[in-house]
């Protein structure tokens, strides 16, 4: 059995009166892809900030590739190895591929402290080397990404998540608003990190999408972990059932 | 899965059809301008506006004229390098025509020799210690005022996230202050030789062509430069991918700062004194140059390059309404009809682009 890369132990969070996340028990293996799924407000997203150091939790354990770990915000997360495509993409519209996807850790020719002399052949190499990886249709990676498509945008931001080869990914509903040949692109990008082994998780309200890509699905319910089910040994009525809670209560047992 | 081509994942891309950079646009423009001017003048006084006419002088245009144009935009041009990298990082800086003045006062006080035609200097501020020191010493004195001040207006923007407009509005005010009250509104005149030389014949275009050289090296091809356009287009993404948004702020600001004061030493290098009313809307020439290169006053974009073509295009319309015998008060009014319209003429782009044509 291949070892645990990230467990949370009884992780909660509230905002104010709001619990957002009750003591959420949760572990992913090491190349396990796991999908977050669960009604609107039902806390993936916050629980994906609490593992993403964008926000401190209220309780609870983190442990992340053997230690337990206390982001104090979304840097160290990355420095650790965590990339996350939040819902927002963090993008900088004005600048083009390579500068997204080296925004912040750009490779430096000639160091000068902040007028450090970018290296921006070598930028532009790996990147596309990045983007072969992930089959994304991009006319000309010169041009800001002001123009491009909605499904562009977003594999930019999945390759530049893939690209730094880390030890978790984290997608929050990468494929919502996506067009059918977007989505399936994004889909192809997630199978290839499957198969270079990076562990995944993926918050997503297709449950279609959902029971093509991943190994397991993890069902939240008012901000608790209802479920936590292979995605060979259950159908989409058993997690809907889940996720309107008509089946399951909070004391559910969890992988 | 797709291969990739030319363009990646097997889409066509054909880079003779790129789109035309923005920089060319404007320097249509400023060509557009002078012809008009050219027409005009013709039609009018039978006279050219770029050629020379005389006969007792061997030239091909009027280097008079040019020289006059470009000498004019230099000062207020090496303002307009610093506001826009301000205005690139999604900010705007009204402090730098108070900051020119404040600090040519204080400048050209460190800057004075103490024997005018064999007379003590009748315009001294400090004793005669303090009299004829090396040029270095007002140099250094007037770029780190510049600089505090940008200091100071980059620190209120990143710590109290107060809007830059207000932030550089209150230095705008101070800083007029400062100089008012440095020397009682006596102007400060006598320099040494030596500080006298700084902006002699065309060394303010020396000065100015050099730091534009400078700074567009810097925009283009270094982290500062990247990061500058990173936070303009989306500052929660600069932050998020882990750039020190609240520093490289400070940073811009204080460079703007620092620029307005070398604008400081020049100008009053050049005119051989310091007054209080010295640099009075320097800051709106300097986003006008910036706005008329293309620069987009939402962040993001624009550049050293445009800005430069910007300022020229500005000295022509000055230069031009001269040229044409037009009131200094038509000037005015035509210089807030341009201001006006290239910031209409860049919200139409960014309709148009958004539509998608
Ligand atoms: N900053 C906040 N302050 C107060 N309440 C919050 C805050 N963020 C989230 N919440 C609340 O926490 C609950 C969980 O929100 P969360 O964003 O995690 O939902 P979600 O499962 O991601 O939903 P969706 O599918 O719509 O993205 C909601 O009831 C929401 O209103
Ligand atoms: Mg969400």
């Amino acid at each position: 059995m291949s070892k645990i890369i990230l467990e949370t132990r009884s992780l909660t969070k509230h905002y104010g009166g709001v619990h957002a996340l009750e003591d959420a028990n949760f572990t992913l293996l090491d190349g396990e892809h796991v999908a977050v799924v669960g009604d609107n407000g039902a806390g993936k997203s916050t629980f994906v900030r609490q593992i993403t150091g964008v926000e401190q939790r209220t309780a609870g354990q983190i442990f992340f590739d053997g230690a337990e770990v206390n982001h104090g915000g979304p840097l160290e997360a990355r420095e650790s190895g965590i990339e996350t495509v939040f819902q927002t993409l963090a993008l900088a519209d004005d600048l083009d591929v390579p500068s997204n996807l080296y925004l912040g850790r750009e490779i430096i020719k000639f160091n000068l402290g902040p007028f450090s002399i970018l290296d921006r052949k070598a930028m532009k190499a790996r990147t596309l080397e990045a983007l072969q990886k992930t089959a994304v249709k991009i006319p000309n990676v010169d041009n800001p990404i002001r123009n491009m498509s909605g499904g562009q945008r977003q594999c930019v931001a999945i390759a530049r998540a893939a690209a730094f080869a880390s030890k978790l990914i984290i997608m929050d509903e990468p494929t919502a608003a996506l067009g059918v040949q977007e989505t399936a692109q994004v889909e192809n990008i997630i199978r290839g990190l499957k198969e270079r082994g990076v562990p995944l998780i993926l918050v997503s309200h297709n449950l279609r999408q959902v029971f093509d890509l991943v190994d397991r699905i993890v069902v939240f319910r008012r901000g608790r972990i209802v479920a936590s089910l292979r995605s060979d040994e259950t159908d989409g009525n058993d997690i809907v059932s889940y996720i309107t809670g008509v089946k399951g209560n909070a004391d559910a047992a969890v992988a | 899965m797709a291969k990739t081509d030319s363009g990646l994942g097997g889409l066509k891309y054909d880079p003779s059809k790129r789109a035309r950079p923005p920089e060319l646009n404007v320097f249509f423009a400023l060509v557009g301008i002078v012809v008009i001017f050219e027409v005009l003048g013709r039609l009018i006084y039978g006279d050219s506006f770029l050629f020379n006419t005389r006969d007792n002088v061997d030239t091909l245009f009027n280097n008079q004229r040019l020289q006059v144009i470009i000498l004019q935009v230099s000062i207020v041009g090496i303002i307009a390098l610093g506001v826009t990298q301000v205005i690139i990082t999604g900010g705007i800086d009204l402090s730098s025509g108070s900051i020119v003045g404040a600090t040519a006062m204080i400048t050209m006080s460190f800057a004075q020799t103490w024997l005018v035609n064999g007379n003590p200097n009748p315009k001294a501020i400090f004793g005669e210690a303090w009299m004829d020191l090396p040029v270095i010493v007002p140099v250094v004195v007037g770029l780190s005022c510049g600089m505090i001040a940008g200091l100071i207006n980059g620190a209120l923007i990143a710590y109290t996230r107060i809007p830059p407009f207000i932030a550089t509005l209150g230095m705008m005010v101070s800083a007029r202050g400062l100089s008012k009250w440095w020397s009682n509104g006596n102007p400060i005149s006598f320099p040494t030789e030596g500080y006298a030389a700084i902006g002699k014949g065309l060394n303010p275009v020396l000065i100015f062509v050099g730091l534009a050289i400078l700074f567009y090296c810097i925009m283009n091809y270094t982290k500062y430069g990247k990061h500058c356009y990173a936070i303009g287009s989306n500052e929660d993404a600069a932050r998020m991918s882990g750039i020190n948004v609240k520093n490289h702020k400070i940073l811009v600001y204080a460079i703007a700062g620092t620029l307005a004061a070398a604008a400081a030493i020049v100008v009053s290098s050049k005119n051989l004194t310091a007054q209080a009313g010295m640099g009075v809307m320097y800051e709106l020439d300097a986003i006008a140059m910036a706005v008329i290169g293309g620069i987009s006053l939402q962040g993001g974009r624009g550049s050293i390059l445009g800005t430069v073509l910007g300022a020229l295009i500005f000295g022509v319309i000055i230069s031009g309404f001269t040229f044409l015998k037009l009131d200094a008060f038509y000037q005015e009014m035509v210089k807030g009809v341009i201001i006006v319209g290239a910031v209409v003429l860049d919200q139409w782009r960014q309709q148009s682009r958004a539509r998608g044509k």
